[in-house]
């Protein structure tokens, strides 16, 4: 099983980095950006005999505890199950 | 009296801080590398500038997980001195020992020279010995030192005086043209609401002599041994 952590800043929060991506793709000639904001994106492979709720659960306490900071960031999690 | 200085893979301003406390304080002081566990016999512990575990991640953000900062809370809960530089300040807020966050500078530059901030609160066991308002001239050296935190917070560190210290001029003007990473409120160093444990982006480890371009940080350093002085007499 898979969990896709999204880490994104809060909405309050600016973002120097995705205001200088921005600005790189002005002078590229994308005209059309109201904003464009960094995130971090992270894959947890986790044990396959976990079930689904305990895979979220623990990617959500990992996204939580460990790859946000929530002062400054918010996290989204989804799951993707590998066993077909 | 003993000072100790937490290492992590990756600090790099740790021996500025072992020379300030041995030669300038002239106190003991150890290394204390970060597996360590038990802090019991210091009296102030140092959490050095650097880039602890390559910033990976955050930065400050994985060493909040080393076995020591465990110890590290324990310390500052009964009351005892931390201390935290540059790197060490943005440890301490990813602990939760300080409020707010240390994003990217604002011009997203690595910012390294000489700037001027202002004594915000002489009541802290970090500046007792400095007037209020007095400038200081003491060197940053960072990219990640632009200090956010939410309203709430922020209308809490100033009830409570916890801004110690703020980015201004010569003169001690704060202004947006002396803030140097885009910090709110020109915020250059924070303290805990019971004062024990302070952050602050500048280093004053690097200018404890004049070779060096300014000597003011010792006023720091000379602060916290009288305190510390002060109450074991």
């Amino acid at each position: 099983m898979k969990a896709k952590v999204y880490v994104t800043l809060k909405p309050s929060v600016l973002d120097p980095q995705g205001k200088a991506i921005r600005h790189s793709a002005e002078l590229l000639g994308f005209e059309d950006i109201a904003e464009i904001r960094q995130g971090k994106y992270f894959e947890i492979a986790l044990g396959s005999e976990l079930s689904e709720s305990e895979a979220k659960n623990t990617a959500e306490k990992i996204a939580k505890d460990v790859l946000a900071n929530p002062v400054i960031e918010d996290y989204r999690v989804e799951l993707e199950n590998s066993r077909k | 009296m003993k000072f100790g200085i937490i290492v992590f893979p990756g600090s790099n301003c740790d021996h500025d801080a072992y020379h300030v406390v041995s030669k300038h304080v002239g106190q003991p002081v150890d290394f204390i590398w970060h597996k360590e566990t038990d802090l019991s016999s210091y009296d102030a512990i140092i959490v050095p500038g650097g880039f602890s575990y390559g910033d990976y991640l955050r930065a400050g953000a994985l060493a909040r997980f080393s076995p020591v900062m465990k110890a590290v809370k324990k310390f500052a809960g009964e009351g005892k001195f931390v201390f935290g530089i540059c790197n060490g300040f943005q440890i301490l807020c990813e602990s939760g020992l300080l409020p707010g966050a240390l994003m990217r500078n604002e011009n997203l530059h690595f910012i390294c020279k000489h700037v001027n901030i202002r004594v915000e609160n002489q009541n802290t066991p970090y500046t007792n010995e400095i007037e209020k308002g007095k400038v200081l001239s003491i060197p940053i050296a960072h990219a990640e030192g632009n200090y956010v935190c939410d309203e709430a917070t922020f209308h809490q560190l100033e009830e409570n005086n916890q801004i110690v210290f703020r980015y201004c001029d010569e003169n001690g003007e704060t202004t947006d043209a002396t803030n140097p990473n885009g910090s709110l409120s020109n915020i250059a160093g924070i303290c805990n609401q019971d004062r024990n444990v302070l952050g602050m982006m500048p280093h004053p480890e690097r200018a404890c002599e004049e070779l060096l371009g300014s000597n003011h940080g010792r006023d720091i350093f000379r602060s916290l041994t009288n305190q510390i002085t002060e109450l074991a007499a």
